[in-house]
């Protein structure tokens, strides 16, 4: 078992605490045999006979505590066979995006692990520069529930002037939005599909995706296979299969080389 | 935030994506701080084919920091041969050549992972809109009519 990185200076007010569906992906992950499709996809050439494959980007949508960004850079060498490996995230409440950088620099122990880039605040992968993914992780608000009225988003996304702390409002809003996933809990995770083909490399990227049995998982797995040849969808990892309402599992999607 | 991360952003706005403008994000009224990190190598140099050398040599020049040369340097010039005597060795006849990072990488090192945009904005190229960096985190939200 690898080290589930700490957490312990988060405030779980505001910004999502790790939970079954964190450590889904933590355990799908680091499993062997995603450790060893990665291993093969990641593979560094020796430097003597040809140039080495460049650094792997990591991006991470929607941190949160930053716990599976920080796990994923901090056991680099057991995930991908390699220890140069980026990490980069976003998240749209700022508040995670300053937790989570201290998550993921607090994991990194050793200067040759992996290099931790920044956590930026934004929505999604919107200023992220196209195809340069390589691999990209995202536990998104998945439950069928109204959306949050963004409206509030620039006002509650800051302490307000005057104020010492964030109100008991804008804690629920910040919640809210690491939860709330709209119509069958899909509606943030369409809009980030409809950037998935867009961000990542198309070599050697691979996203995986986090779903409940809720956002029909199948529907969604087959609408990937149809963005075009080569593009497959496939869940390697489950959790919950006993009675849980929140039956969860990650679907990896990546685009197989055609020959 | 680091200047390395500013190789992998753009603007945020849709139509931007398509302008050549719209990357690198230009740092304006930027309060630098330098924030120590270990070194290493090995990443520098798988970096290196990744790093778009141009537009950091831009970063660099408006940032108002010592310019960096014409060409991204070669992979093998990261690392020097240092001769030294082993650990333990009184004699001083048994010296060892090591390999050590050279003053090539640590200068690539404290521009790309130690240079940090502690406080001040980005602006795109192409639309001229600005992102705040505050306390180190840079902000891509937009306003809704924006999105």
């Amino acid at each position: 078992m690898l080290p589930t990185p700490s957490t312990s200076h988060v405030c779980f007010d505001r910004v999502y605490e790790p939970a079954e569906d964190s450590f889904l992906l933590l355990d799908t992950i680091s499993s062997f045999s995603e450790a060893a499709f990665l291993h093969d996809r990641f593979r560094q050439t020796t430097p003597e006979l040809e140039p080495c494959s460049t650094s792997p980007l990591v991006l991470e949508v929607g941190v949160g505590s930053g716990v599976v960004l920080a796990f994923v850079a901090a056991n680099a060498k057991t995930i991908f066979g390699r220890d140069d490996v980026l990490a980069l995230g976003t998240d749209i409440n700022s508040f995670a995006c300053q937790a989570a950088s201290q998550t993921v620099q607090n994991a990194i122990h050793n200067p040759s692990e992996s290099v931790f880039l920044d956590i930026v605040n934004g929505d999604l992968a919107c200023a992220i520069r196209p195809y340069l993914v390589d691999v990209f992780i995202f536990n998104p608000p998945y439950v069928p529930a109204k959306l949050p009225d963004y409206s509030r988003h620039d006002n509650y996304n800051t302490i307000l002037a005057g104020q010492k702390s964030t109100s008991f409002e804008q804690d629920s809003y910040l919640l809210e939005l690491s939860y709330a996933g709209g119509i069958d809990g899909m509606e943030v995770t369409n809009r980030m599909l409809e950037q998935i083909p867009h961000i990542l490399n198309p070599l050697r990227g691979v996203a995986y995706l986090l779903l409940c049995a809720q956002n029909k998982p199948e529907v969604v797995k087959q609408r990937i296979k149809d963005w075009g040849p080569g593009w497959m969808a496939e869940t390697v990892g489950i959790s919950g299969s006993k009675a849980g309402w929140e039956k969860l599992q990650i679907v990896r999607i990546w685009k197989a080389t055609l020959s | 935030m680091k200047l390395l991360t500013l190789n992998f952003l753009t603007c945020a706005i849709k139509t931007c994506k398509t302008s050549p403008s719209s990357f690198p994000l230009h740092p304006q009224d930027s309060e630098l701080e330098i924030v120590e990190a270990d070194i290493n190598v090995l990443f520098l140099r798988n970096m290196l084919p990744r790093l778009m050398w141009n537009e950091l040599r831009l970063i660099v020049n408006e940032l108002g920091l010592p310019s960096l040369p014409e060409t991204a340097p070669d992979a093998s010039s990261l690392l020097e041969t240092k001769l030294q005597v082993p650990e333990g060795d009184t004699t001083g006849l048994n010296i060892e050549k090591i390999e050590v990072p050279s003053q090539v990488a640590k200068d690539l090192h404290r521009v790309l992972l130690e240079t940090c945009i502690r406080e001040g904005k980005l602006v795109c190229g192409n639309c001229g809109h600005e992102y705040k960096v505050m306390e180190g985190v840079a902000n891509f939200l937009l306003p809704g009519h924006l999105v």
